[in-house]
């Protein structure tokens, strides 16, 4: 089974990729662009049937290594 | 004094630091990040480089590999752990360290010489140092140090902040800050204050003949502490 995780950095963190994206795209005349936040996007193959256990297994992951709960929160989609 | 320098894939400051240590007299090894314990040692260090490419986020990788286990119990036992750049990286994804090493604010990589101020010498590794102001090198693109609220009153209140950037006279401000780093944070230590993370290399600064020789107070200073 396949799940989708999308790790993106919390509100307040201060992400300068994302307003480096942001000041190239209004710079490219795409003026209505107010804010990017960067993130970052996993799929993960499990060898579990139950769409439940496989995603409590992700939220595990998650938790252990994916996401820095620092700076980062992460979503299971 | 014995110490062992870890090496993991890709780390490339490894042999500066044996080099720099076995200087002053520390009878070092090389530990492999595979190898399942530790020699005994004082002193751990953690080098600097980009252990498995930075990938995921940097340190992120190397902070589950199999020797870690051994050196967060060295750790938590009292032992000695220096993580020096992307080695302090490692120990913040440990958990040894508190908060995390963000990308540098202006988004470049920066190598230079910089001024840091000797906060706490209540410790093993600054105690009786002569200078409160150390010129070391940086080289990194994710030293931007960030924790949150809590962690920083934490921090300031258990007197865990080690370094600061300054200028050559100690000024502390915005000016004096190459990478975006709250409070001009350039390094850490835990609770205990044997667990001493920092960005910039104090084994490049070991002989006049490179950039200066303020990273030789440092080593001397921990054999001294030792004794």
């Amino acid at each position: 089974m396949k799940i989708k995780v999308i790790v993106t950095l919390k509100n307040g963190v201060l992400d300068p990729q994302g307003k480096a994206i942001q000041q190239t795209l209004n710079g490219m005349n795409f003026g209505n662009v107010e804010d990017v936040r960067q993130g970052k996007y996993f799929e993960i193959e499990v060898k579990e049937k139950d769409e439940k256990k496989a995603k409590s297994l992700v939220d595990d992951m998650c938790k252990k290594l994916l996401a820095n709960l620092v700076i980062e929160d992460y979503k299971i989609v | 004094m014995k110490s062992s320098v870890i090496i993991f894939p890709g780390s490339n400051c490894d042999r500066d630091m044996d080099v720099a240590l076995k200087k002053f007299g520390f009878k070092n090894q090389m530990v492999w990040h595979n190898d399942q314990s530790i020699p005994k040692s004082d002193l751990i260090v953690l080098p600097g480089g980009f252990s498995y490419g930075d990938y995921l986020r940097c340190g992120s990788i190397a902070s589950k590999s199999k020797i870690i286990r051994s050196v967060i119990d060295f750790a938590n036992s009292g032992g000695l752990v220096l993580g020096i750049c992307n080695g302090f990286q490692i120990l913040t994804e440990t958990g040894l360290l508190n908060g995390i090493l963000q990308q540098n604010k202006f988004l470049n990589f920066i190598c230079s010489n910089v001024f840091v101020k000797v906060k706490d010498k209540q410790n093993k590794y600054f105690k009786d140092l002569k200078k409160d102001v150390l010129e070391l090198h940086i080289a990194h693109n994710e030293g931007n140090y960030f924790c949150s609220d809590d962690e920083l009153k934490s921090l300031e209140d258990n007197n865990q902040i080690a370094v600061t950037y300054c200028g050559e006279d100690g000024t502390e401000n915005e000016t004096t800050n190459p990478n975006g780093a709250i409070k001009n944070i350039a390094g850490i230590f835990n609770k205990n204050k044997n667990v001493l993370g920092m960005m910039p290399h104090p084994e490049r600064m070991i002989d006049k003949y490179l950039s200066g020789e303020d990273g030789s107070l440092f080593f001397k200073n921990i054999l001294d502490n030792f004794k």
